[in-house]
């Protein structure tokens, strides 16, 4: 038995015949800022909802902190829980909403006021204990559902696109501060997101789902660079792939180039590399050793601020895309320039095709 | 979208038309040429103050304050369960509930009245199965008492209750809900903490509709009640009937559109608070 924060072992849940969440084990360990990403429908809701246990699996156990907790209702699990539309009481006014999940499990008066105090003060909302949920703005009752959610300290917190209402700014700001507080308190936080660079920027460990399945888990950066999959390399952010024939490290494509990659594989593949790890040259060199390289016509050129993409049509019409930074001397290309891409070999990888 | 000023008008113009024409109109005529008959506005200021200052109708006001408040009450006790029940019913429990809500509803009140005393009268049902049962040797004094008003007029009435109080339930967002079992709740703690102060403003509308209905009542406090148990509007009515008193009959009947009007304009306050509560 795994004594970690949170486990699942082979969950399953169907709705209407349609297998929603497939055999999905993970274990959380304490502390740990775990999310899961994925697109609408990936499964990634019933998940926490499980965990939650608003939802009962059909198949497989839930564990929280080691003890089977697959049928205990909701309120037996002493979880916090921010939820996706904050779930304010419009009739409590701040303080009542945040001493809820206090006073809900019978927490002595005397403690209610401090931990209320503590939560608001954690969320820098120190003063609006009066003000009612309507009197609030989208950041605050933001603000107000994560103060509610560690008010009672729970060791664990569940958090569904909590931040999804907020404007890009915001959201980034809030991010950070929710990072913190976790970080602050040694909370193990399971968060749910779409958003690949929310996800990025707040895990410990983000978990990719896909229909109902677990694609890969791992830490941001080795999920980002080692995809295990097109699917993941895809979500985490831009990928070009390039179809070929791998033999050992080499991919062989249908025009009969050759490229070298990071690690090996048999029959049709994907060659995959992050469009920042290119470097696009208008002179034909020979590669370096260690290096890939191909050469096409500049299609399209756009500066995106910190950015400039350039998408280089391929002989075999694949297009492939090239972030370089905006430092001096970067500038935009015609298109119709004939320009070679070159990276290094260890920065790409073969996947299933 | 808000509709245009004029638009708003000319969409209301036909109701206010029959209103004006059935309601407003013959109730002044009706007030205006009885007071007309007293004469001069002393004349009408002592009489409304004899009126005021009777046996008679001090009674009758207090019994109508007794029977609505009892009726509203009951409504209420009986009303919020059933609108729960419509609200957590699956498909077939909502429309087997709003079936027996509704379809009274839709029959004439003398017709319901007079189901009433077909099960309450001293040879009625219900007389009936106590005695073949043997719980009772007699015939129980069922009917003519408070007892048998109150019990009529909130079946009535229920529908009023139910409906209102349903559509406040209906407002309440199930994932907070959700969010307070989330949070520890137990099932009574959600309800006392959460459902119910989030349906009071339903409470409060159903409970003004209901006693506002209550207390103008005539068919079946008439049919029911003790005839020494008098409710204002069968008062009203034995003066334009029996006493041919048609002055004194207008006076009660402005005491009581006063009192009315008085708990409507509270009704509609109650109705704003709804709009700032759920918005």
């Amino acid at each position: 038995m795994t004594a970690g924060a949170v486990a699942l072992e082979g969950v399953t849940k169907r709705y209407a015949g349609q297998v929603v969440v497939d055999n999905m084990s993970i274990a959380i360990a304490p502390g740990e800022f775990f999310t899961l990403l994925g697109p609408s429908g990936s499964g990634k809701t019933t998940t926490l909802s499980m965990i939650a246990g608003f939802t009962v699996p059909d198949a497989g156990v839930v564990r929280l902190g080691g003890a089977d907790m697959t049928h205990a209702a909701p309120r037996d699990r002493a979880l916090g829980m921010v939820f996706q539309n904050y779930a304010i009481f419009p009739h409590l006014n701040v303080f009542e909403n945040v001493a809820f999940p206090l006073r809900a499990r019978n927490a002595p008066a005397a403690m209610v006021n401090p931990r209320v105090a503590e939560a608001l003060a954690m969320v820098r909302l120190s003063g609006m204990e009066k003000r009612h949920a309507r009197q609030l703005s989208g950041g605050q009752q933001q603000r107000v559902a994560l103060a509610r959610a560690i008010a009672a300290q729970p060791g664990i917190v569940l958090m569904d696109e909590p931040l999804g209402a907020l404007d890009k700014n915001l959201r980034y700001h809030m991010q950070t501060e929710i990072k913190d507080i976790q970080r602050r308190l040694g909370m193990t936080v399971i968060f749910v997101t779409h958003d690949q660079e929310e996800a990025m920027n707040m895990s410990d460990r983000i978990a990719i789902m896909d229909g109902g399945r677990l694609v890969q888990v791992g830490p941001p950066r080795e999920v980002y660079e080692r995809p295990n999959s097109a699917f993941a390399g895809r979500f985490l952010g831009e990928a070009n792939m390039i179809a070929g024939v791998a033999e050992g490290a080499m991919l062989r494509t249908p025009d009969g180039v050759s490229f070298t990659a990071a690690n090996a594989r048999k029959g049709p593949s994907l060659l995959f590399v992050r469009p920042e790890k290119l470097v696009l040259k208008r002179d034909p060199a020979p590669p370096a050793p260690g290096e890939n390289s191909i050469t096409g016509v500049v299609c399209r050129s756009a500066f995106l601020g910190n950015v400039i993409r350039t998408e280089l049509l391929l002989a075999s019409s694949e297009v492939l895309t090239i972030d370089a930074g905006n430092g001096a001397g970067a500038s935009l290309l015609a298109p119709g320039t004939p320009a070679t891409a070159t990276w290094a070999a260890a920065e790409s990888r073969l996947l299933e095709a | 979208m808000p509709l245009s000023a004029r638009l708003t008008w000319l969409l209301l113009a036909p109701a206010l038309a029959v209103l004006l024409l059935v309601f407003v109109l013959p109730l002044g005529w009706f007030l205006v040429s009885s007071l007309l008959e007293l004469g001069t506005w002393p004349e009408i200021t002592e009489q409304v103050a004899e009126v005021l200052g009777s046996r008679a109708m001090r009674q009758s006001l207090l019994a109508t304050a007794e029977i609505g408040l009892a009726t509203t009450l009951l409504v209420l006790l009986i009303g919020y369960p059933l609108a729960y029940g419509m609200l957590k019913a699956g498909r077939g429990g909502f429309r087997a509930i709003i079936a027996c809500v509704l379809l009274p509803y839709f029959t004439s009140v003398i017709v319901r009245t007079y189901a009433w005393m077909v099960l309450l009268g001293r040879t009625g049902v219900i007389n009936q199965i106590l005695q073949e049962l043997g719980i009772t040797s007699l015939p129980l004094q069922l009917m003519y008492n408070r007892t048998a008003v109150v019990v009529g007029m909130t079946y009535v009435l229920l529908p009023y209750m139910v409906l209102t109080l349903f559509g406040a339930m209906r407002g309440v967002d199930p994932r907070l809900l959700q969010a307070a079992a989330g949070m520890g709740a137990s099932g009574p703690r959600i309800f006392l903490r959460v459902f119910l102060p989030l349906t009071l403003h339903g409470v409060f509308a159903g409970v003004l509709l209901v006693f506002i209905l209550a207390i103008g009542f005539f068919i079946t406090p008439a049919l029911m009640g003790a005839p020494e148990d008098m409710m204002a509007g069968m008062l009203i009515e034995r003066q334009v009937e029996l006493a041919n008193n048609w002055p004194v009959a207008a006076i009660m009947s402005i005491i009581l559109l006063v009192v009315t009007l008085s708990i409507y304009a509270l009704y509609s306050r109650f109705a704003d608070l709804r709009k700032a509560i759920v918005a």
